[in-house]
């Protein structure tokens, strides 16, 4: 028993039929409690007021808009490396949901900003980079639907995902030094003694566990959708060879 | 290698390759910018070293589906790719027949165009050395690009999509040479990191330049 043996349709079918509707339940569960506690029931910020619960959406959206490049790159590497369909499929199918958590990401921010900085957009180094992220994603979606062979495609397309990799990096960096920025410092991370306040702090942790099962469950949806779609076709050419 | 790289040159040069047009897209984006933005010296002098890298990145941009495109069409790629030279040279080579009838001109030409646009004096040597040193990362990563998209119909537009993403980081760092040198600072931080970018890009991207090409051709 490997995790090798989910790269099998039949039985990545099987599991992901059975851990979906735990994952979309958990989903659900986790989102209704972070944001409804997140909204309604920590205090206001005594500079920012209300606009601060703004953070329930941005900051889980932003991680997730990062981490689902990666999970392409990985997916990339396993179908480049090993041919495993399923995880090309995957790959294709996490895009569209990275390029809306990055649209989300960009548009709470800009809500924020507005009251906060005084301004929609500024062109700072974290909100250049997001832009030119959303750039990426947009190229590497294009790709994926301009070529027909399915084989094809996912070859392009991971080769396009590395390279790529490799230039949102550098992009990053560029950007840095192009540009002083507005932006705050990460708002969390693993070596800080306080992050954010405890009272922000646990409702966000929930909306970020909501978040990540968001994506997992509408991953895990698309993914199956591929594969029936992938199905229809072949069932399709062989009833015309026949 | 030689006879390719004479052969790419031969072919960009002559009736039809195209060799003079990135030059004259250079030309007319720069003389269009006076038009937009009012004939005032001091506002064109202020914008003249973004405008002249930005010029000078979609001429270049323009003449990217030449790289591949016909040699796809009449096959010559499929017997370059069965030839004894490596893919990957072939890859390397066509890019460096690129920058010679698109990034030198370019280069050669930003300075008098730098006139029209009033770019102050100290500004010339840093913007032909920039370009000089940038220009060979557009073509290699535009060589990417191109060997991308080659079996894509009408895969121009797509091909900007997917280039344009991967110029920012040497757009950033080559105009900032320039704007460095027009504002009197010392541009030689952004000159190393532009090299740098160029000199890696040179040595990696053939390889994925030529991996997608294989896939392309299968």
């Amino acid at each position: 028993m490997s995790l090798w043996e989910y790269a099998n349709p039949v039985k990545f079918m099987a599991l992901s039929g059975q851990v979906l509707p735990w994952v979309g339940g958990l989903a659900a569960l986790c989102l209704g409690v972070g944001l409804v506690w997140g909204f309604f029931f920590t205090p206001d910020d005594f500079r920012q007021g209300s606009t601060v619960k703004i953070i329930y959406l941005h900051v889980p959206s932003a991680l997730m808009a990062i981490n689902t490049w990666f999970m392409m790159l990985v997916c990339a590497l396993i179908w480049l490396i090993r041919r495993h369909h399923v995880s090309a499929l995957a790959a294709r199918a996490a895009a569209p949901v990275g390029i809306v958590m990055t649209l989300i990401a960009l548009f709470t921010g800009a809500v924020w900003g507005q009251p906060m900085w005084g301004t929609w957009w500024a062109w700072d180094p974290r909100l250049t980079s997001f832009l030119i992220l959303f750039l990426f994603y947009l190229g590497y979606i294009a790709l994926w639907s301009a070529i027909e062979d399915p084989d094809t495609a996912a070859d392009l397309t991971s080769v396009l995902c590395i390279v790529g990799s490799v230039f949102a990096i550098l992009s990053r960096y560029a950007v840095n030094f192009w540009n002083q920025g507005l932006h705050q410092g990460a708002s969390l991370s693993l070596d800080k003694e306080e992050n954010v306040a405890d009272v922000f702090y646990i409702p966000l942790l929930v909306c970020i566990a909501g978040f990540v099962c968001l994506f997992l469950a509408l991953v895990l949806l698309r993914t199956r959708t591929e594969i029936r779609v992938r199905r229809i076709r072949a069932l399709e050419a062989r009833s015309r060879m026949a | 290698m030689i006879a390719l790289f004479r052969r790419d040159l031969q072919l960009a040069m002559r009736a039809g390759g195209g060799f003079g047009l990135a030059l004259a897209f250079f030309l007319i984006v720069v003389t269009l910018v006076p038009f937009a933005l009012g004939p005032d010296r001091e506002t064109l002098a202020a914008v003249a070293a973004g405008v002249l890298w930005l010029g000078a990145l979609l001429a270049c941009l323009l003449s990217l589906d030449r790289i591949f495109a016909l040699d796809f069409e009449d096959g010559a790629l499929e017997l370059l790719a069965t030839a004894p030279i490596p893919l990957e040279g072939v890859a390397a080579v066509k890019a460096l027949a690129h920058w010679l009838t698109t990034g030198l001109p370019l280069t050669l030409a930003a300075p008098v165009l730098g006139v029209l646009l009033s770019l102050p004096a100290g500004a010339y040597g840093w913007l032909t050395l920039s370009l000089a040193i940038g220009t060979p990362a557009l073509s290699v990563i535009g060589t990417f690009g191109a060997g991308l998209t080659v079996g894509i119909k009408r895969g121009g537009l797509l091909m900007s999509l997917i280039v344009l993403p991967l110029y920012v980081p040497t757009l950033i760092f080559g105009a900032d040479i320039v704007r460095r040198a027009t504002d009197g600072l010392d541009p030689t931080a952004p000159l190393i990191l532009l090299a740098v970018i160029t000199l890696a890009s040179a040595a990696l991207l053939p390889f994925a330049s030529a991996a997608a090409i294989r896939i392309n051709l299968r």
